[in-house]
Protein backbone atom coordinates (compact mmCIF):
# COMPACT_ATOMS: atom_id res chain seq x y z
CA UNK A 1 0.00 0.00 0.00
CA UNK A 2 1.40 3.60 -0.73
CA UNK A 3 1.66 6.36 1.66
CA UNK A 4 3.16 9.67 2.39
CA UNK A 5 4.33 11.39 5.15
CA UNK A 6 4.81 14.79 5.84
CA UNK A 7 6.74 15.91 8.33
CA UNK A 8 7.19 19.40 9.05
CA UNK A 9 9.05 21.88 11.51
CA UNK A 10 6.47 22.34 14.37
CA UNK A 11 4.83 25.94 15.25
CA UNK A 12 7.37 28.24 16.77
CA UNK A 13 10.11 25.97 16.08
CA UNK A 14 13.02 28.33 14.19
CA UNK A 15 13.17 26.83 10.50
CA UNK A 16 16.15 29.21 8.83
CA UNK A 17 15.86 27.00 5.38
CA UNK A 18 11.81 28.37 5.58
CA UNK A 19 13.60 32.10 5.74
CA UNK A 20 16.26 31.46 3.43
CA UNK A 21 13.54 30.40 0.66
CA UNK A 22 11.03 32.65 1.73
CA UNK A 23 13.41 35.79 1.14
CA UNK A 24 14.70 34.22 -2.54
CA UNK A 25 11.32 34.50 -3.32
CA UNK A 26 10.80 38.03 -2.46
CA UNK A 27 14.02 38.98 -4.58
CA UNK A 28 11.85 36.91 -7.48
CA UNK A 29 9.15 39.70 -6.88
CA UNK A 30 6.57 36.59 -5.27
CA UNK A 31 4.79 37.82 -2.78
CA UNK A 32 4.97 35.01 -0.04
CA UNK A 33 4.33 35.46 3.36
CA UNK A 34 5.72 32.66 5.51
CA UNK A 35 7.85 29.46 4.01
CA UNK A 36 8.73 26.48 5.92
CA UNK A 37 10.74 23.54 4.52
CA UNK A 38 9.76 20.23 6.28
CA UNK A 39 10.48 16.73 4.34
CA UNK A 40 7.62 14.10 2.38
CA UNK A 41 8.60 10.27 2.46
CA UNK A 42 7.09 8.23 0.14
CA UNK A 43 6.75 4.43 1.59
CA UNK A 44 5.09 1.25 0.51
CA UNK A 45 3.94 -0.77 3.28
CA UNK A 46 2.66 -4.18 3.52
CA UNK A 47 -0.79 -3.67 5.25
CA UNK A 48 -4.16 -5.43 4.43
CA UNK A 49 -6.21 -2.43 5.46
CA UNK A 50 -5.24 1.32 5.15
CA UNK A 51 -5.95 1.09 9.23
CA UNK A 52 -3.37 -0.73 9.81
CA UNK A 53 -1.20 0.89 7.39
CA UNK A 54 -1.81 4.09 9.09
CA UNK A 55 -1.11 2.63 13.13
CA UNK A 56 2.25 1.03 11.30
CA UNK A 57 3.58 4.40 9.87
CA UNK A 58 2.33 6.46 12.79
CA UNK A 59 5.08 4.10 15.15
CA UNK A 60 7.49 4.20 12.17
CA UNK A 61 7.12 8.60 12.72
CA UNK A 62 7.64 8.20 16.47
CA UNK A 63 10.03 6.10 16.35
CA UNK A 64 12.07 7.50 13.54
CA UNK A 65 10.74 9.30 10.92
CA UNK A 66 10.16 12.54 12.84
CA UNK A 67 11.84 13.94 16.20
CA UNK A 68 8.37 14.78 18.13
CA UNK A 69 10.88 17.56 19.71
CA UNK A 70 10.32 19.85 17.06
CA UNK A 71 8.66 18.55 14.25
CA UNK A 72 5.01 16.58 13.08
CA UNK A 73 3.63 14.56 11.11
CA UNK A 74 0.81 13.85 8.78
CA UNK A 75 -0.05 10.87 7.20
CA UNK A 76 -1.76 9.82 4.13
CA UNK A 77 -2.48 6.68 2.74
CA UNK A 78 -3.40 6.05 -1.14
CA UNK A 79 -5.80 4.21 -2.54
CA UNK B 1 53.94 5.82 41.37
CA UNK B 2 53.05 5.94 37.45
CA UNK B 3 49.11 5.95 37.05
CA UNK B 4 47.32 3.47 35.58
CA UNK B 5 45.99 4.03 32.13
CA UNK B 6 41.73 3.91 32.05
CA UNK B 7 40.12 2.07 29.33
CA UNK B 8 37.90 4.49 27.29
CA UNK B 9 36.09 2.85 24.74
CA UNK B 10 35.93 5.23 21.04
CA UNK B 11 32.72 3.95 18.50
CA UNK B 12 33.55 4.22 14.85
CA UNK B 13 30.03 5.09 12.93
CA UNK B 14 29.90 4.83 9.23
CA UNK B 15 30.97 8.06 8.36
CA UNK B 16 32.64 8.81 11.85
CA UNK B 17 35.68 10.80 11.12
CA UNK B 18 36.89 12.32 14.32
CA UNK B 19 37.45 8.81 15.96
CA UNK B 20 41.14 8.56 15.53
CA UNK B 21 41.83 11.99 16.59
CA UNK B 22 39.64 11.07 19.59
CA UNK B 23 41.54 7.91 20.34
CA UNK B 24 44.78 9.72 19.96
CA UNK B 25 44.47 12.32 22.24
CA UNK B 26 42.87 10.31 25.05
CA UNK B 27 45.88 7.95 24.94
CA UNK B 28 48.19 11.33 25.09
CA UNK B 29 46.50 12.18 28.03
CA UNK B 30 46.98 9.12 29.51
CA UNK B 31 44.14 6.48 28.62
CA UNK B 32 44.20 3.15 26.70
CA UNK B 33 41.75 3.57 24.05
CA UNK B 34 39.50 0.73 22.62
CA UNK B 35 38.43 1.43 18.86
CA UNK B 36 34.51 -0.18 18.99
CA UNK B 37 33.11 -0.83 15.43
CA UNK B 38 29.14 0.00 15.97
CA UNK B 39 27.97 -3.42 14.88
CA UNK B 40 29.35 -4.81 18.12
CA UNK B 41 26.49 -5.92 20.37
CA UNK B 42 28.58 -5.59 23.24
CA UNK B 43 31.35 -2.89 24.97
CA UNK B 44 34.73 -4.23 25.62
CA UNK B 45 35.30 -3.52 29.64
CA UNK B 46 35.94 -0.01 29.87
CA UNK B 47 36.11 2.74 31.57
CA UNK B 48 33.97 5.18 29.49
CA UNK B 49 32.82 5.61 26.00
CA UNK B 50 33.36 8.27 23.71
CA UNK B 51 31.32 8.67 20.58
CA UNK B 52 33.05 10.94 18.15
CA UNK B 53 32.67 13.24 15.63
CA UNK B 54 31.29 12.85 11.96
CA UNK B 55 28.73 12.70 9.68
CA UNK B 56 27.27 9.00 10.86
CA UNK B 57 25.43 7.16 8.24
CA UNK B 58 25.62 10.53 5.74
CA UNK B 59 23.45 12.45 8.66
CA UNK B 60 20.71 11.32 6.51
CA UNK B 61 16.88 11.74 8.12
CA UNK B 62 18.28 13.96 10.91
CA UNK B 63 21.54 13.70 12.33
CA UNK B 64 22.15 11.19 14.75
CA UNK B 65 19.03 9.55 14.13
CA UNK B 66 20.04 6.44 12.02
CA UNK B 67 23.41 5.46 14.33
CA UNK B 68 21.31 5.17 17.50
CA UNK B 69 19.90 2.19 16.30
CA UNK B 70 23.49 0.68 16.03
CA UNK B 71 23.75 -2.33 17.92
CA UNK B 72 26.63 -1.00 19.93
CA UNK B 73 24.35 1.94 20.94
CA UNK B 74 22.00 -0.10 23.10
CA UNK B 75 24.87 -1.55 24.31
CA UNK B 76 26.12 2.36 25.03
CA UNK B 77 22.20 2.78 26.67
CA UNK B 78 23.05 -0.03 28.91
CA UNK B 79 26.31 1.01 30.23
CA UNK B 80 25.24 4.67 30.33
CA UNK B 81 21.83 3.50 32.60
CA UNK B 82 24.39 1.91 34.98
CA UNK B 83 26.51 4.97 35.67
CA UNK B 84 29.24 4.30 33.47
CA UNK B 85 30.59 7.80 31.64
CA UNK B 86 29.84 8.85 28.01
CA UNK B 87 31.03 11.67 26.11
CA UNK B 88 29.41 12.70 23.07
CA UNK B 89 31.88 14.96 20.99
CA UNK B 90 29.50 17.00 17.59
CA UNK B 91 27.94 13.84 15.84
CA UNK B 92 28.56 12.00 18.83
CA UNK B 93 26.10 14.54 21.16
CA UNK B 94 23.91 14.68 18.09
CA UNK B 95 23.39 10.93 18.72
CA UNK B 96 22.94 11.22 22.27
CA UNK B 97 20.41 13.29 21.54
CA UNK B 98 17.99 11.15 19.01
CA UNK B 99 18.65 8.17 21.66
CA UNK B 100 17.39 10.15 24.39
CA UNK B 101 20.03 9.68 26.65
CA UNK B 102 20.40 13.42 26.50
CA UNK B 103 17.69 16.07 26.37
CA UNK B 104 16.93 18.41 23.11
CA UNK B 105 17.76 18.25 20.08
CA UNK B 106 20.47 19.95 17.23
CA UNK B 107 19.54 21.59 14.35
CA UNK B 108 20.70 23.16 11.01
CA UNK B 109 22.69 26.32 11.95
CA UNK B 110 20.68 29.32 12.52
CA UNK B 111 23.40 30.82 9.40
CA UNK B 112 22.19 27.85 7.24
CA UNK B 113 26.50 27.71 6.88
CA UNK B 114 28.76 25.29 8.04
CA UNK B 115 30.91 26.62 10.78
CA UNK B 116 34.73 25.99 11.35
CA UNK B 117 36.10 28.21 13.72
CA UNK B 118 37.89 28.75 17.14
CA UNK B 119 34.77 29.61 19.73
CA UNK B 120 35.54 30.50 23.40
CA UNK B 121 33.50 28.68 25.40
CA UNK B 122 32.31 29.16 29.12
CA UNK B 123 32.75 26.10 31.88
CA UNK B 124 29.35 26.77 33.99
CA UNK B 125 29.75 23.60 35.75
CA UNK B 126 33.25 22.29 37.16
CA UNK B 127 31.83 19.70 39.35
CA UNK B 128 31.52 16.98 36.65
CA UNK B 129 33.60 14.42 35.43
CA UNK B 130 33.77 16.00 32.58
CA UNK B 131 35.12 19.53 33.59
CA UNK B 132 36.94 18.66 37.25
CA UNK B 133 40.17 20.09 35.56
CA UNK B 134 38.55 23.72 34.67
CA UNK B 135 37.47 26.05 36.78
CA UNK B 136 33.81 27.73 37.26
CA UNK B 137 33.60 30.01 34.54
CA UNK B 138 36.36 29.50 32.81
CA UNK B 139 36.89 30.00 29.02
CA UNK B 140 38.27 27.64 27.30
CA UNK B 141 39.32 28.26 23.18
CA UNK B 142 37.83 24.96 21.24
CA UNK B 143 37.31 24.90 17.57
CA UNK B 144 33.90 23.87 16.30
CA UNK B 145 33.09 22.52 12.75
CA UNK B 146 29.70 21.27 12.16
CA UNK B 147 26.41 22.21 10.04
CA UNK B 148 23.71 21.56 13.03
CA UNK B 149 24.79 22.52 16.05
CA UNK B 150 22.00 24.67 16.93
CA UNK B 151 20.96 23.39 20.07
CA UNK B 152 17.34 23.26 20.78
CA UNK B 153 16.51 22.62 24.43
CA UNK B 154 13.45 20.38 25.70
CA UNK B 155 11.07 21.91 28.05
CA UNK B 156 12.50 19.55 31.00
CA UNK B 157 15.88 20.79 30.67
CA UNK B 158 17.57 21.93 34.02
CA UNK B 159 19.43 25.06 34.45
CA UNK B 160 21.76 22.76 36.31
CA UNK B 161 22.41 19.98 33.45
CA UNK B 162 24.07 23.30 31.14
CA UNK B 163 27.79 22.54 31.40
CA UNK B 164 29.08 24.46 28.59
CA UNK B 165 28.09 27.91 26.94
CA UNK B 166 29.33 29.60 23.88
CA UNK B 167 30.99 33.28 25.23
CA UNK B 168 28.53 35.96 25.07
CA UNK B 169 28.33 37.44 21.49
CA UNK B 170 30.64 34.25 20.09
CA UNK B 171 27.33 31.97 19.50
CA UNK B 172 28.27 29.80 16.12
CA UNK B 173 25.39 28.03 15.29
CA UNK B 174 22.37 30.54 16.97
CA UNK B 175 21.79 27.59 19.89
CA UNK B 176 19.42 28.50 22.40
CA UNK B 177 20.75 30.09 25.35
CA UNK B 178 23.99 29.97 24.01
CA UNK B 179 24.27 26.53 25.11
CA UNK B 180 27.22 24.69 23.84
CA UNK B 181 26.62 21.59 26.06
CA UNK B 182 24.40 19.57 28.41
CA UNK B 183 24.94 16.87 30.50
CA UNK B 184 21.62 14.38 32.03
CA UNK B 185 20.37 14.58 35.05
CA UNK B 186 22.47 11.48 36.94
CA UNK B 187 25.33 13.31 35.26
CA UNK B 188 27.51 10.77 33.40
CA UNK B 189 26.42 11.15 30.43
CA UNK B 190 27.76 14.41 28.72
CA UNK B 191 27.48 16.35 24.88
CA UNK B 192 29.02 18.89 23.56
CA UNK B 193 29.23 20.40 19.79
CA UNK B 194 33.16 21.94 20.32
CA UNK B 195 35.59 18.97 19.32
CA UNK B 196 38.34 18.77 22.52
CA UNK B 197 40.09 16.51 20.72
CA UNK B 198 41.27 19.09 18.12
CA UNK B 199 42.74 20.95 20.83
CA UNK B 200 45.01 19.29 22.97
CA UNK B 201 48.29 20.93 21.71
CA UNK B 202 48.62 24.16 22.31
CA UNK B 203 51.00 23.59 18.84
CA UNK B 204 47.69 23.32 17.01
CA UNK B 205 46.20 26.88 18.32
CA UNK B 206 44.75 25.67 21.83
CA UNK B 207 45.62 23.15 24.59
CA UNK B 208 42.36 24.17 26.33
CA UNK B 209 40.14 20.77 25.17
CA UNK B 210 42.91 18.76 27.22
CA UNK B 211 41.49 20.14 30.52
CA UNK B 212 37.83 18.39 29.36
CA UNK B 213 39.28 15.23 28.44
CA UNK B 214 42.05 14.84 31.20
CA UNK B 215 38.81 15.34 33.69
CA UNK B 216 37.37 11.93 31.77
CA UNK B 217 40.39 10.41 32.31
CA UNK B 218 40.73 10.79 35.57
CA UNK B 219 36.95 9.84 36.24
CA UNK B 220 37.91 7.17 34.30
CA UNK B 221 40.38 6.12 36.05
CA UNK B 222 38.64 6.60 39.33
CA UNK B 223 35.95 3.93 37.93
CA UNK B 224 38.91 1.86 37.48
CA UNK B 225 39.82 2.27 40.60
CA UNK B 226 36.73 1.77 42.44
CA UNK B 227 35.88 -1.76 40.26
CA UNK B 228 39.78 -3.52 40.87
Amino acid sequence: MRATVLVRPKAGILDPQGKAVESSLRQLGFAVGEARVGRVIDLDVEASTAEEARGAIERMCEGLLANPLIESYEIEVGK
Amino acid sequence: MSEVAPKIAVLVFPGSNDDRDAAWALTALGAESRIVWHAERELPEVDAVVLPGGFSYGDYLRCGAIARFSPAMRAVSSFAAEGGLVLGICNGFQILCEAGLLPGVLRLNASLEFVCADVPVVVERADTPFTSRCEPGQELTIPVKHGEGCYHASADLEHEQIVFRYARGENPNGSEQDIAGVMNVDGNVLGLMPHPEHAVDPLLGSGDGALVLASLVDAARERLYARA
